[in-house]
């Protein structure tokens, strides 16, 4: 199944770990992508500390200014700083990726090992769930919870996030499958440990490395999903300084003012490309087959 | 071929089933109740109350929940979608030329993504590993990761205020070319990257070696014995892609003003329009259902194989 998995006459113990994490610094690509969340996660904290100055203030005098020394970024339609507001962005940014991934990932494992490791019963019941979920293509089915709920913030990344459980089920599901009648589970069963005990304390770890390589190309998109649900007005809401929802009020002066354009378009194309260099070097560590 | 073909439809049925209960969520879960919300504020409070309650019994929403499931599977079957609450009329007549717009959208973006996503493919597997195959994976990688909506307005500054190519506003049949670009080029990217992988696949099979063997040239061999067994796996990913491709003109649509249905579907979520949303997140969804089903029956007459299997 996985690296893991195979260096059973291995355990991986302290040393298993710290070769996988050096693996993983040695890989150019992972190294990349995660110097680039890094840099997310140190804007996100220290935004307060970074920004020049508030991300909200409105001064009239300098609106559409181009960057410069003082706004090095530039200012928007209503003379806010951009740089201030790309870097509180960033809190936007990892909060989504964060809530949407945690909300699919701990539903769709859930499920994914109900249908794997459950009755066939219960198998059919959450697969055909999953089927007609995934009857719509993702964006649509985003704007369904979005019409269910009401366009917000929060629920449109509680709509990402329920959006994405189908395809965790799957991929759960299917890693259960190669795993459920190895030997090791097999010995669990007759030592007497309860289903619950061999489901997670004995299926879950081994699938865990199937599960991070999803988790690493599911987010990404999920942040991608979640900004355009923003920029058509159903996510976060201006003036709140989502990057998505900066480009809502900034793309009526493209002609005039190109950097109120390109300042949050291009943070959010860099930190979903971090996100998927560093989800194509997490399988590449994880993945020997790869 | 039509045993296969029945099979697939009854497959079909629960789903169709599925995507009925999942719309009809869509209005029985309106927590503000799309009636009172449209006329808050709007004239006086007993006026108000009278309209509202003569709206609530018009679209059932003073029945229980069953019934109004009863209502809806009804009106559905005599194709009846209802009419908008915004809009004032049948949901059909605002609908139908959006649809049209938008196939018109999504087929010249799939025609894009197609030919540049086939031929980069493609070329990246027959030099592989040198500075062309890094370029396009790295270029593939940019396009996974680009929102359609930035890309689109990067777009709008590149061709229409910069180089002056396009009208800001463009009128008749170029309207569709920046909007069809910025969703095409984007999902290129995916396309590219399973065309590169099967191409690869293909080019170890021993009939790619006995071809060599025999003095067809390397162009030939990659074209007309390579291609066409790579292609049927690009095949299988296109019915997915084309599901992004219209999940993506929901988006890119706003912003080139494309009078499809996507540009419509937001406006009517944000205004709390059910039967409007309804409608339109019903029709996307059977169009995507049938596209699948077109694309696995295409399948299966392309590749007999699939049909003995299943």
């Amino acid at each position: 199944m996985s690296q893991i998995a195979n260096d059973a006459e291995e355990p991986l113990g302290a040393s298993g770990w710290s070769r996988l994490v050096s693996r993983f610094f040695e890989n150019r690509s992972a190294a990349a992508g995660g110097a680039i969340l890094a840099l997310l996660i140190v804007c996100a904290a220290g935004a307060t500390l970074i920004a020049p100055h508030d991300p909200l203030a409105i001064n009239p005098v300098m609106r559409l200014r181009p960057p410069g020394l003082q706004h090095w970024f530039g200012t928007d339609e209503v003379g806010r700083d951009l740089f201030s507001r790309i870097v509180y962005g960033s809190r936007y940014f990892l909060l989504i990726c964060l809530v949407a991934a945690s909300i699919s990932a701990t539903a769709g494992t859930l499920l994914g090992l109900i249908a794997g490791a459950g009755s066939a019963l219960a198998d059919g019941i959450v697969m055909r769930l999953m089927d007609v979920m995934l009857a719509f293509p993702y964006i649509l089915l985003v704007l369904v919870v979005v019409a269910i709920l009401g366009p917000s913030l929060w629920t449109g990344m509680i709509a990402v996030g329920v959006a994405g459980i189908p395809g965790y089920a799957r991929v759960v599901r299917s890693a259960v499958f190669s795993v459920r009648h190895e030997d090791y589970v097999e010995s669990a069963r007759v030592l007497g440990a309860s289903g619950a005990q061999i489901m997670f304390g004995t299926v879950l770890p081994n699938v865990l490395s199937p599960l991070i390589i999803y988790l690493s190309f599911a987010t990404p998109l999920a942040a991608l999903l979640a900004s355009a649900l923003s920029f058509a007005g159903l996510g976060a809401q201006p003036p709140a300084p989502e990057w998505g929802a900066m480009l809502v009020n900034s793309r009526t002066y493209l002609f005039s003012a190109w950097w109120a354009v390109a300042a949050p378009g291009t943070a959010l194309f860099v930190s979903i490309f971090g996100l998927n260099l560093l989800g194509n070097g997490l399988r590449d560590v994880l993945d020997p087959r790869s | 071929m039509v045993r296969y073909l029945i099979r697939r439809l009854l497959l079909a049925a629960p789903v169709v089933v599925g995507i009925l209960l999942i719309t009809f969520l869509i209005k029985a879960a309106v927590p503000t109740d799309a009636v009172t919300a449209m006329y808050q504020g709007q004239m006086s409070e007993k006026d108000a109350a009278q309209a509202i309650t003569a709206l609530r019994a018009k679209f059932h929403l003073d029945l229980p929940w069953h019934q109004q499931l009863l209502i809806y599977g009804r009106d559905l079957l005599h194709g009846e979608l209802g009419e908008s609450i915004r809009l004032r009329r049948p949901v059909v007549d605002e609908i139908g030329y959006r649809y049209v717009n938008t196939i018109l959208l999504t087929g010249a973006a799939l025609l894009i993504a197609l030919v540049v996503g086939v031929t980069t493919g493609v070329v990246a597997a027959a030099r592989r590993n040198t500075w062309l195959d890094i370029t396009a994976t790295t270029v593939g990688l940019f396009g996974i990761s680009m929102p359609a909506f930035f890309f689109g307005l990067l777009l709008i500054l590149v061709f229409s205020v910069w180089l002056r190519l396009l009208p800001v506003v463009p009128h008749g049949p170029i309207a569709i070319l920046l909007p069809a670009l910025s969703l095409g080029l984007i999902e290129a990217a995916p396309i590219s990257r399973v065309t590169r992988t099967s191409m690869i696949d293909v080019l170890r099979r021993d009939y790619i070696r006995a071809a060599r063997a025999r003095g067809v040239g390397e162009v030939a061999l990659i074209l007309r014995h390579g291609l066409p067994n790579a292609l049927l796996v690009v095949l299988t990913v296109v019915g997915l892609q084309i599901g992004n491709l219209l999940g993506g003109a929901f988006i890119v649509e706003t912003i080139f003003s494309w009078h499809g249905i996507g540009e419509l579907a937001v406006n009517a979520i944000k205004w709390r329009d059910f039967t409007l949303t309804q409608a339109i997140i019903l029709i996307s969804a059977l169009s995507y259902l049938l596209i699948n089903l077109a694309v696995d029956v295409l399948y299966a007459w392309l590749d007999p194989r699939v049909e003995i299997e299943t």
